[in-house]
């Protein structure tokens, strides 16, 4: 390949302009631009319901919103953002962009059922809009029974059916890449020579298509019992609410390594290409991935501490807990030795991942703290715990997410963003997420409940100081939002590599033809070799 | 900016993806453009089936496990409900299913060994009657079960000694079988739309991967009954009531 600067003639975007060029494309890559403008959507919806819970809780007493509003409030704000916007986020957007590129593919294995699964995604996201403004759920995006069945009276259905169907949308996402990841890596390219973020990937892939089949059904048969008042989960009609709690959790807290193993993908490219170092330890990196998918699948009881699971069962599911802290350690173990001695530089999305690393870190510990049982009783469904997923689903997944994005962004477009303005705005979101989230592990180990709309006054200060760091990370997500949208006419020409960086999507043009690649790439070596094989021991 | 020595080899021009751009090589009419031969779009096709065939497990996981933990919380009541069900029909439907594996696995071959179009059609239309019998004597069983007012709700009614267990035996019942019905709708829809291709010439030895996936989930829903059978109708079954 030549190294074209500027933008070849003929490529995916100027590949046709009408509206249906675009609503029945099968290029994996024009589909990953239709989630992103679409998950960009339902993440500003997310963070709209998250400013108002913000403001509410400014003052000790209920006076911006009523409770029953806060209520739904937090539930929106749960379901938007877990189902519609960190779920699909790295996989839909920056996976569907990037997989088949980095396997030497000119697509997906089924490119309908991808455009299908966007479909879904909508579809689902309709139903779950309709169930926000007709009138709210209540429950918590956990939807527990007996909140969900007999005490709510609000649209419970419309939005379970939202998730449920979103979850095809999911299932289909992960079918896709196994398969492909199986079926259409380029000759030569063996699973050892795969990126990272592929692993990464394929581990997701698993976790989607075991896990999210079981909430499916568990939804699903919420929704029935208030149609039909069956007898499921709700006591009142001889169900049993913990069965809820199992099938849920048993997919939903897989559902968090969905969100951050992917990160966890884009990190591992990030800290290779901007240390210009091979990775320390390939293929520990990479089985960590597989190890956290399989571990987590064998842990969800940790959710269930004080749910009235016996003690024998939380004490194992404790123990498996705190195996998943090893995979994950060899990850950040592993990244930061890679920065040894590589010749690190500060681009912005290098930035994203050490804040990443460092953000991961403390959710990851901090949920040491939660797997132990004693200390568990003591902050169950306080901030503690709020401020725990969010280090990891914030700090981790959205901080991967911005990384990858930033990072990619010149093969996507075409274009480079404004550095400056980049790096600006790395730094407000980091300082604007830590001011909002650290002070909640101090009021939450102090005692403060969740998902109540009042508070104790002594815990206003902590309160304060969380809802000034809320109003700075939301300016620090739109800062990225307007340069990203300038750069597509304003910013210079990117050209084939601008980082310099390795990988097979970084030798074909930016913004990549249709095809990806005129012909199936042979590939003779690991795709990130950044130095002479023998060197590093990779075949 | 470092300059890497590019790791992308173009291959030779003979060995070009065939298709959507490429100067042509001929290839099979089925063959879709980003695949690279028939072989690789055969392989990544039944691969997809199976792992949907996965999610499909996970699915019906969770209504099994329901079973399980309520059976576990009131076996004598599900076992009371249990005899309630017609074990005739039930027998019935289940060879009916297992002829229609049979059938299925038949028009399979038939594809795959190039048979006349005729066959294929004949062996996937006895799919269809045998599935479409299935479904008329399950909905003689429900339409029995709502005479007796054995629907859960309302106007569940149960005479014997256990009916709440009995109302959440039905609530499985009709969840599971509901489940398993609508995939057989949904097979009986696949099954027509490949009689159809078939018909029209479009399965040989060398593209039959069509009826081969179809085949797999017909099978698969086939196998859910197998083990809905039991456990519904059979486990307890020398329990009559006191």
């Amino acid at each position: 390949m030549d190294t074209t600067i500027g933008a070849p003639t003929l490529n995916y975007l100027n590949n046709g302009y009408g509206l249906k060029s675009w609503l029945l494309t099968k290029d994996h890559k024009r589909i990953a631009l239709l989630y992103l403008w679409s998950i960009t959507a339902f993440f500003f919806l997310g963070g709209f319901f998250a400013l108002m819970i913000r403001l509410e809780l400014l003052t000790p007493a209920s006076d911006f919103v009523q409770p029953d509003t806060y209520n739904k409030l937090f539930t929106m704000h749960g379901v938007v953002m877990v189902f519609f916007f960190l779920i699909p986020s790295i996989p839909a957007v920056l996976g569907n962009f990037l997989v088949p590129i980095m396997v030497g593919a000119k697509d997906l294995a089924f490119p309908r059922v991808n455009l299908l699964s966007w479909y879904i995604y909508i579809l689902g996201g309709i139903f779950t809009i309709i169930a926000a403004v007709t009138g709210g759920v209540d429950t918590g995006w956990t939807f527990y029974a007996p909140y969900s069945t007999s005490a709510s009276n609000s649209h419970v259905i419309m939005a379970g059916l939202g998730v449920f169907i979103t979850g095809f949308s999911s299932i289909l996402t992960g079918l896709n890449f196994i398969v492909t990841v199986h079926r259409m890596r380029a000759p030569g390219l063996t699973w050892f020579r795969l990126p990272l973020f592929v692993w990464a990937m394929y581990a997701t892939s698993l976790i989607m298509i075991l896990g999210t089949p079981v909430i499916a059904i568990t939804v699903l048969l919420v929704a029935v019992e208030r149609g039909l008042h069956l007898g499921i989960f709700d006591p009142a009609l001889g169900g049993d609410p913990i069965l809820f709690q199992h099938l849920f959790w048993f997919y939903s807290h897989p559902a968090v390594y969905i969100m951050i193993l992917p990160a966890m993908g884009v990190v591992s490219e990030l800290v290779q290409a901007f240390a210009r170092k091979n990775i320390f330890g390939y293929s520990f990196v990479a089985f960590s991935s597989l190890a956290i998918a399989v571990i987590g699948f064998l842990v969800w009881g940790h959710h269930l501490f004080v749910a009235g699971q016996s003690t024998y069962a939380g004490l194992v599911f404790s123990l498996i807990s705190f195996f998943v802290a090893i995979p994950s350690a060899v990850k950040v173990f592993n990244w930061t030795a890679t920065l040894y001695k590589g010749s690190v530089s500060w681009d912005s999305p290098m930035l994203y991942a050490f804040g990443f690393i460092g953000l991961f870190t403390i959710g990851g510990l901090t949920g040491l703290f939660l797997a132990t049982l004693g200390m568990d009783i003591h902050m169950h469904d306080t901030y503690f715990i709020i401020a725990h997923f969010h280090y990891v689903m914030v700090g981790g997944a959205i901080f991967g997410y911005l990384g990858g994005l930033h990072y990619w962004w010149p093969k996507i477009t075409g274009r480079m963003y404004p550095e400056g303005w980049a790096k600006f705005a790395c730094l407000n979101i980091f300082v604007g997420f830590n001011l909002t989230f650290f002070p909640q592990f101090i009021v939450g180990y102090l005692g403060m409940p969740r998902r109540y709309a009042m508070y104790a006054p002594e815990f206003q200060v902590y309160n304060v100081l969380s809802t000034a760091g809320a109003t700075i990370l939301g300016v620090g997500y739109l800062i990225p939002m307007i340069y990203f949208i300038w750069s597509l006419r304003g910013a210079p020409v990117a050209g084939q590599n601008p980082w310099g960086a390795r990988g097979l999507e970084w030798e074909i043009p930016s913004p990549p033809p249709t095809e990806n690649f005129p012909a199936t790439p042979i590939v003779t070596e690991a795709t990130h070799q950044y130095a002479p094989s023998r060197e590093v021991g990779i075949a | 900016m470092p300059e890497w020595p590019s790791q992308y080899h173009p291959p030779p021009v003979a060995i070009h993806r065939a298709g959507h751009g490429d100067t042509g090589t001929p290839h099979h009419p089925w063959l879709q453009h980003h695949f690279d031969n028939m072989a690789q779009q055969a392989e990544a096709s039944t691969l997809g089936m199976w792992v949907f065939l996965v999610t499909e497990i996970m699915f019906f996981g969770g209504l099994f496990m329901a079973y399980i933990v309520y059976r576990h919380q009131s076996p004598e009541g599900f076992q009371e409900a249990s005899s309630e069900l017609n074990r005739v029909w039930g027998t019935i439907n289940t060879l009916v299913l297992i002829c229609s594996s049979l059938t299925m696995a038949l028009a399979v071959r038939a594809a795959q060994t190039s048979k006349s179009a005729k066959a294929q059609v004949g062996w996937l239309l006895g799919t269809i009657v045998f599935g479409l019998a299935f479904l008329g004597i399950k909905a003689i069983e429900y339409y029995d079960k709502f005479t007796h007012n054995h629907v859960p709700g309302p106007h569940f009614h149960w005479e014997g000694h256990f009916p709440k267990p009995a109302e959440q035996f039905y609530s499985l019942y009709f969840a599971m079988t509901g489940l398993h019905a609508l995939h057989m709708i949904v097979g009986v829809g696949i099954m027509t739309v490949i009689a159809v291709l078939a018909w029209k010439k479009n399965f040989d030895e060398e593209y039959y991967t069509p009826v081969e996936v179809a085949g797999l989930y017909w099978h698969f829903v086939d196998i859910v009954w197998i083990f809905l059978f039991p456990l519904l109708y059979l486990i307890g079954g020398h329990f009559k009531g006191a």
